[in-house]
């Protein structure tokens, strides 16, 4: 007998269409001490299996069958266990520690709530034990910040005083619903860390949920692959990834940028065993055409020279008009901090950094959507902030494009596609001809690898992957020479991000284009840019080429960041 | 073909939603029934009330027609001047509707572009234009109406008055509505305004005001439409309220309100049908009015979209 | 905002010609001078703005055209029953709107749910008048329990005058206080009825029963205390509407309140009652936004811990 037994497990959610499975047939073991991993790319199902061990699976969504077992005890239709096993058996880490907590509540009383009710304790004991757990999940100065409302605390530590919630009650299983994904490197690091620790210490058993390979990796013990609701592979975790038998796994651990070296492509392969060939460099030839050949000279494109950016955070219009004015002046935030730097023809220079580091700032900076407070931007030497020479700043501006982190916000969604496409192309030849502008939209939607059908279609109808390729065609449609990509892979399941890469590498080397590439993600960076630059708190640590800065990294803050993004490769 | 876009129609979310719940389907239909009436009311109605010929002052209060002393060419009876209730109520709610989707348009234009262009151009003028509707919410619309009634009376003569009272009632009602919608469109912008469409759209180089009202305004749409919906309903309230307080349109072009305020005289006496017949007309007018915007609030919120 | 009100309702005063409705339209030009003089109108309009707003502050705020008697006086007589009844109205509606919204609210889909909210509904859609017409042809006329109008006998208690003390003057204001209450406890229910649906589905009301706290403290204790930080503002608002609606409230009961003199004021194109009456609510509000204001700021810690740190 295992300490928690899924067996046979059924999910659906009955929608208006049709009943979409959510999980099939599942069924797994779990040991005391143990870390599974459950990992899959969106809509796999992996979190519908978490939350129907705890019963609280979103309605419409009802299991059809099957049995949950921890001890022996049945879970499934059985609500004096389960309203018993929450919190006391079973303990429970969301994703988003800024929404987890109750914004009323001190933790104080969330922490002393919970223990009260499940374990026989006075006031005063379970004030003693709150303070207790926020020491072990190393939250200082425990006995004053427990007197703390949520938002008082930062990110990582708010991620910590809902671990202690887990926790509190000596519950045995914890379950982690993407406990990290909202943390930045160092965060994660150290949340991961934790849970290993509080595994050893009390002997628990541990599920995570994620869609990180690197977390997998670095963490469980056993791992399971989901895929549309079933279970495709699962086993030992070093096994698996070495070794993935199934191709839905084999095209997931092959699509994970690796950290250890740059590719020139990912091998793509796709869930079905079928290998993904990219043929856009063949399409390219009527765009090259349209634009006329361009070479790079390896001259100087853009050059920024000591660009600082302060937002201060007025709050506007507070509400609270009569006698508490809100004194916010004094909180700015330097979000960047003297950033100078080159960009050069034809080359990928990327931007990393974690949250706040005031990345994304440059890239509004450069593309005109935030004014910098200080500083010059040229472009081929034209000063962009000068006022006079306003016509061929409009112009410059149009050759530099960007590509959003976000593909469900970046297209307007009551656009056609080829709207959106011809906006562009329309606003910067005015005069260009019906026939031309069909052509132009032809070859733009054929060069990112989408049907031609899709142009009348809206965004809505299709996934992230195929968004970001509608939004890449949109930036190609003003003719840039400089793409900024601002996380462009972020929001995006591991094996689609694969995909979009390779398909910038090849428009890059097609088109000559020069990219800013914008990334939180080290892996990708390298596997992206020729050259780095690295940044914290809008002041830039580190500029070397990929390789050298990997492996002779100068800064602590590099050092620091290397060492603690999550390898895949650390077990293998 | 008719059934080809009823299916269409039916496909969509928003439609199926419509035609699987009942209040939408029955208050849309009572809706547009009375919609139509009061535009061809001069068909509909059995007599025209304001023409001298047609009225006898010898049939006035006539009861409905199953009361004692009914009388079957007067189906609900007649009021005070022998007027037809019927087709005075139909002609009532003509000037009802009238002046409800004149003053909802009117607040419509006007809320909307000062929402639009606070939420998108922001800094002081945005601070302005929140602090003025801020202003305009606090007073709330009655007495924003008879505020602005009661200036016109003291500006204009009386005899104009009379003439001029439907455009001052429309005027009052809009002006204190608009506020709703600049609210609206002002927290939607704020937030399609961070949406990445539109800074590629700034990026590419278009014009803000091409991006504030062909970007931007197609997407928010939605909830004014629903503010719209509500606030058509409660135009037709304010209207009639105004009109029962005797301060909206001239006695002489009589709308549902004006007729309650005059039954309301009769109500004790036993003439009962002259005030409840316009009022319960108007109550199921609101009503179904109400019920459209509260299914459409529902059916348009993507967060409740559970089920 | 107190800056707004004062420049809208001082320019009120210059509006129309005050001369023509207490004299009639026929007046003899003498007669009309005669009047002019009495009232200051010839002084330039800087003068007779500084001295309206000198006597707004001394509690003076002219003598009525109509009534011909000191406005002041006119709205200290009105003024205690207006707010007796808008008080209790407040009262009605807030707390069995709250009530009934948060039942609405967590019981989404019950049979009674949406009973209450097909009836708050027709609550929006009814006019307060037609509830008004309606209350008293069923009280007064067939029932003949309640009184249809006016507010019974009142004790005088110095300046203040109260319904409160007499059993006609409670029964009195019973049917007008329902009326006026109805149509804004409709906009409580809905307001806390959507405001606790979005809050049931956060995550941390998820989270709190992933903890196994039981259900009706996530209810009642969780989700209740945000569900009510709107609640605060739209009582302050509430309460400015439920001061407005009274006028319609007082027309049909015939309460002897500031809102059937501001009407009638209204009628007789009576600028010193209408720019008077415009003060005293414009007051009204502003200091019901500075309780509501307050009021936040004790209870959201969001907003109190802002100010601390800084």
């Amino acid at each position: 007998m295992s300490f928690l037994e899924v067996k046979n497990l059924n999910i659906s959610y009955p929608t208006r269409k049709e009943t979409i499975v959510a999980s099939k047939n599942v069924e797994f073991k779990l040991e005391r001490g143990e870390i599974l991993g459950i990992v899959g790319e969106s809509g796999s199902g992996k979190s519908t299996i978490a939350n129907a061990i705890i019963d609280l699976i979103d309605p419409p969504g009802e299991i059809t069958n099957g049995s949950i077992k921890i001890d022996n005890d049945e879970l499934r239709d059985n609500n004096g266990i389960i309203q018993k096993f929450r919190g006391k058996k079973i303990g429970f880490v969301f994703q988003d520690p800024q929404t987890s907590l109750n914004p009323l509540f001190k933790i104080k009383d969330q922490l002393i709530e919970t223990i009260q009710t499940h374990l026989n304790l006075t006031y005063k004991d379970a004030l003693k034990k709150s303070i207790q757990l926020l020491k072990e999940v190393g939250i200082e100065n425990a006995e004053k910040r427990i007197e703390d409302y949520p938002h008082q605390f930062s990110g990582g530590m708010r991620q910590r005083v809902v671990i202690a919630l887990a926790i509190s009650c000596e519950p045995d299983l914890i379950i982690a619903d993407e406990p990290t994904t909202a943390l930045d490197v160092s965060i994660q690091y150290q949340i991961l860390e934790l849970l290993k620790d509080l595994t050893k210490k009390r002997n628990l058993g541990v599920i995570i949920i994620t869609h990180d390979m690197g977390v997998i990796a670095e963490t469980t013990n056993k791992v399971i692959v989901m895929r549309h609701g079933l279970i495709v592979e699962q086993g030992d975790t070093k096994e698996l990834l070495t070794n993935p038998k199934s191709n839905e796994a084999k095209s997931l651990v092959i699509s994970v940028p690796p950290t250890n070296k740059k590719i020139d492509r990912f091998k793509l392969i796709s869930p079905e065993g079928k290998e993904i060939t990219s043929d856009s460099k063949n399409l390219t030839n009527n765009i090259i055409k349209s634009w006329g050949i361009r070479e790079n000279k390896n001259q100087k494109l853009l050059k920024l020279n000591n660009i600082s950016k302060i937002f201060d955070d007025k709050s506007l219009g507070s509400k609270i008009s009569f006698g508490f004015k809100n004194n916010e002046a004094n909180k700015a935030v330097k979000a960047v901090d003297n950033v100078s730097f080159e960009l050069f023809e034809g080359e990928t220079l990327g931007l990393v950094g974690e949250s706040g580091s005031g990345k994304s700032t440059i890239a509004k900076i450069i593309t005109g959507l935030v004014k910098p407070n200080n500083g010059e931007i040229y472009y081929n030497d034209l000063s962009l902030y000068n006022s006079k020479k306003k016509y061929q700043i409009d112009k410059s501006r149009g050759q530099i494009q960007m590509i959003f982190q976000d593909p469900y916000s970046s297209l307007n969604p009551r656009f056609k596609v080829r709207d959106i496409i011809s906006e562009p192309i329309k606003f910067f030849q005015k005069n260009i001809s019906k026939d031309e502008l069909i052509q132009n939209v032809f070859d733009l939607i054929d060069i990112v690898g989408m049907t031609r059908q899709s142009l009348d279609r809206y965004p809505h109808e299709f996934s992230g992957g195929q968004r970001q390729r509608i939004s890449i065609a949109r930036a190609l449609a003003t003719r840039p020479r400089l793409l900024i990509c601002d996380e462009p892979t972020s929001a995006l399941d591991v094996s689609i991000q694969a995909q979009i890469l390779n398909l910038l590498k090849d428009i890059q080397d097609e088109l000559h284009l020069t990219m800013l590439f914008i990334s939180h993600d080290l892996p990708v960076i390298r596997q992206m840019c020729n050259r780095i630059i690295v940044l914290k708190n809008g002041i830039m640590c580190e500029t070397k080429d990929t390789e050298e800065l990997f492996n002779n990294p100068e800064h602590n803050y590099t050092k620091e960041l290397i060492r603690l993004m999550p390898k895949i490769e650390s077990i293998i | 073909m008719l059934l080809k876009t009823y299916n269409k129609i039916y496909d969509t979310d928003i439609g199926y939603s419509f035609f699987n719940s009942k209040i939408a389907v029955i208050s849309s239909t009572i809706f547009f029934i009375i919609l139509i009436c009061s535009i061809f009311a001069g068909v509909v109605a059995p007599y025209n009330p304001f023409d001298p010929a047609s009225v006898s002052l010898m049939d006035a209060f006539t009861p409905p027609v199953w009361s004692d002393g009914g009388n079957s060419s007067f189906i609900l009876g007649t009021d005070q001047q022998g007027r037809d209730m019927f087709s005075t109520m139909i002609y009532g709610s003509r000037i009802s509707l009238i002046v409800g989707f004149a003053s909802i348009i009117f607040a419509m234009l006007l809320g909307v572009f000062l929402g639009i262009t606070a939420g998108y151009i922001g800094g002081r003028y945005e601070i302005i234009v929140m602090r003025l509707t801020d202003v305009q919410l606090t007073i709330p619309s009655i007495l924003m109406a008879l505020l602005v009634d009661g200036i016109a009376r003291a500006i204009i003569s009386q005899s104009m008055h009379d003439e001029m009272a439907i455009y001052v009632l429309i005027f009052a009602i809009g002006i204190s509505e608009w506020p709703q919608f600049a609210r609206v469109s002002r927290a939607s912008t704020l937030v399609e305004k961070n949406k990445e469409y539109v800074s590629a759209s700034r990026i590419i180089g278009l014009s803000n005001v091409l991006i504030m009202f062909k970007h931007i305004l197609p997407n928010i749409l939605r909830p004014i439409l629903v503010i719209a919906t509500i606030g058509l309903a409660l135009a037709i309230i304010t209207e009639s309220t105004l009109s029962f307080l005797g301060v909206g349109v001239p006695p002489t072009t009589p709308s549902l309100g004006t007729l309650i305020r005059f039954g309301n005289n009769f109500l004790f006496s036993g003439e009962w049908w002259i005030t409840f017949f316009p009022a319960i007309f108007l109550i199921v007018l609101a009503l179904s009015i109400n019920l459209l915007g509260d299914w459409m609030r529902d059916a348009l919120n993507p967060k409740l979209k559970k089920r | 905002m107190v800056v707004v009100a004062f420049v809208s309702f001082s320019l009120f005063n210059f509006v129309g010609d005050p001369v023509n409705s207490m004299t009639g339209e026929d007046a003899s030009d003498e007669r009309r001078a005669e009047v002019r003089e009495v009232l200051g109108l010839n002084d330039p309009v800087y003068v007779q703005f500084s001295r309206f707003l000198g006597n707004v502050i001394q509690g003076d705020f002219g003598i009525s055209y109509q009534l011909k008697r000191e406005v002041s006086d006119l709205i200290a007589e009105r003024m205690p029953a207006t707010l007796e009844l808008v008080f209790v109205s407040a009262l009605i509606a807030i707390i069995t709107g709250v009530i009934l919204g948060v039942y609405t609210g967590i019981h989404r889909d019950s049979f009674i749910s949406n009973l209450i909210l097909v009836i708050s509904l027709a609550g929006v859609s009814l006019p307060t008048f037609i509830i008004g017409i309606m209350l008293i042809y069923l009280f007064s006329v067939i029932l003949g329990v309640l009184p249809s109008f006016g507010r019974g006998e009142v004790t005088e208690l110095g300046f203040w005058t109260t319904g409160f003390l007499t059993t006609s003057g409670l029964k009195a204001l019973i049917l007008p206080s329902v009326t006026l209450s109805l149509f804004q406890m409709t906009y409580v229910i809905r307001l806390v009825r959507a405001e606790m649906m979005e809050i049931l589905q956060t995550d941390y009301i998820k989270f709190a029963k992933a903890r196994g706290i039981k259900k009706n403290i996530v209810n009642y204790k969780h989700a209740l205390k945000n569900g009510l930080i709107p609640v605060i503002t739209i009582t302050g608002i509430n309460i400015g509407t439920l001061i407005a609606f009274s006028i319609i409230t007082e027309t049909v009961f015939q309460w002897p309140g500031m809102g059937s003199l501001f009407i009638k004021a209204v009628y007789f194109v009576d600028i010193p009652i209408m720019s008077a009456y415009m003060i005293m609510v414009a007051f009204i509000f502003v200091m019901i936004n500075f309780i509501v204001d307050i009021t936040y700021y004790f209870i959201d810690p969001r907003i109190r811990l802002k100010e601390e740190t800084n």
